[in-house]
This record gives C-alpha cells, structure tokens and sequence, in this order.
C-alpha cells in the first residue's frame, strides 16, 4: 500500500471505516426491510461486506473491505390479492432481509468502532507522552 | 555499546518494543471479525532478552518471538480474536508502556541535573 510503514493509526483507521461500511449496508438491509414488490426478481435481497485482512509485515495487519455481496436470500412470498402490486397469483413479495440478524449485527459493529476509537485515543496519548519525554 | 545503551540501559529497547506490541494487538482487534484472522502477539520477555543480548532491533526481535494466540474458545469462522483478552493485554501494554516512560524520564532528569551541576 502506502510508501511509508503502517501505524497504529492506519491500523486502528482502516478498521473503523470497514466498521462503517458494514454499518451502512446494515442500514440499507434495514431500510429495505418490509419492502414489499410484484415480482420474486424485483425484490431486495440483504447485502453484506466481506473483510479481508491486509498485511504489511508480520504480525501488522488492518482490514479492507474486499467487496459488498448481495445475498441469495429468498424473498418471502405472501399472498395478498388486495394488494395494488399483487401478481396474478395475487402474490406479493417481501424483501428477503433477517431485521434481527441485522440489529445484532449492528450492536456487534458498533461495538468494534468503539473498540478501534478507545484503541486509537490509548495510541494518541502515549505518543504525546512520548513527545514531552524530558521536558 | 552505543551511546544510548549506556545512558538508557534496557528501557530504549523496552520502549521500542512496547511501541511494537501496542500495533500487533492494534492489529487483532482491528481484525476482530475478519474471518480467519489468526491473532498474534510477541513473547515480551524473549524479545527483550534478545534485543539486549543480541544488540538486535526491536522490529527483528518481535519477529523472532512472534507466535500465534491459542484461543480459549475457537470461534465457527476461524478467527481467534477473543476481545477480552486483547483489550486486557493492550490496557496492560499501554500502562507498562508509560512505566517504561516514567523510567527514562527519570533518566534524562539524573542526567540532566548531573551535567548543570544542581
């Protein structure tokens, strides 16, 4: 990657933006939850970031968000003829989202964000301590 | 010996050392749900005997005594991250980190005093 060694702060850094980006698509899952449309093929389907580590030297490695999948999740098929976007079976499809699968995903997120701040500012005040040694 | 291994004795490595461990566990609990992610850490003693012994650098002495964490519970996607322990030993690497701080400080401070005659 960069021309320069990694340090604590890209670690901790690159870290807490995957964190975000898993955030976000929990946010997407959620907003999309209970989405309702006429066709199986139409119908949102869950999506999920994959991390993968990066290593620059052994034993310092962050993560990077390799790619964002969609999931193969079946939509939930309902049948519902009074709805407006019913099909001819009077069918109606709901997006294929798990809503609790994704609020523990997001508590779990949350949790390694906090992890990667409380490690960043430990990192920032040993260095400023560092930096006033001797004076 | 070099200038700084006498004025500093075993604290200078120490502190290189201690730096080198705060971003190894930085780097586990970045990874802390990247699948397969094996956590590391270093043998601090080993390394630091080696360092001093050796007159190694502290990037080659945490190579040499780097092993990987054996996990109290492996986990379904393979990653051996266990916060609890990480966070415990990252708290304990950044209080002895400012010990050895403290040491050098008070170093540079006899030094200092002795050379303007106080």
């Amino acid at each position: 990657m960069a021309d320069r060694p990694m340090n604590v702060f890209d670690i901790a850094g690159r870290a807490m933006s995957a964190q975000l980006v898993r955030l976000n698509a929990t946010a997407s899952n959620m907003a999309n939850a209970g989405n309702v449309t006429g066709t199986e093929k139409e119908a949102y389907r869950a999506i999920k970031p994959v991390f993968r580590s990066v290593t620059e030297s052994p034993g310092v490695s962050t993560v990077k968000v390799e790619s964002v999948v969609t999931t193969d999740a079946k939509p939930v098929k309902r049948h519902d003829p009074n709805h407006p976007l019913a099909d001819a079976n009077g069918d109606v499809f709901e997006a294929a989202v798990d809503s609790s699968a994704e609020l523990v995903d997001m508590i779990e997120t949350a949790r390694m964000y906090q992890n990667n701040v409380q490690v960043i500012q430990t990192a920032k005040s040993l260095m400023l301590d560092t930096i006033r040694m001797g004076k | 010996m070099a200038l700084e291994d006498s004025l500093f004795g075993v604290h200078g490595k120490a502190l290189a050392l201690r730096s080198q461990r705060l971003d190894l566990l930085a780097s586990n609990i970045a990874n802390a749900s990247t699948p397969g992610y094996k956590a590391r850490d270093i043998d601090f003693d080993a390394a630091l005997k080696e360092a001093t012994e050796k007159n190694d650098s502290a990037s080659q002495a945490a190579k040499d005594t780097m092993g990987y964490r054996i996990p109290l519970q492996p986990s379904l996607d393979g990653n051996t991250v266990e916060l609890s322990t990480e966070q415990n030993l990252f708290a304990e690497n950044a209080v002895k980190y400012r010990t050895t701080l403290s040491f050098l400080e008070g170093r540079i401070n006899t030094i200092s005093r002795a050379l303007k005659g106080e």
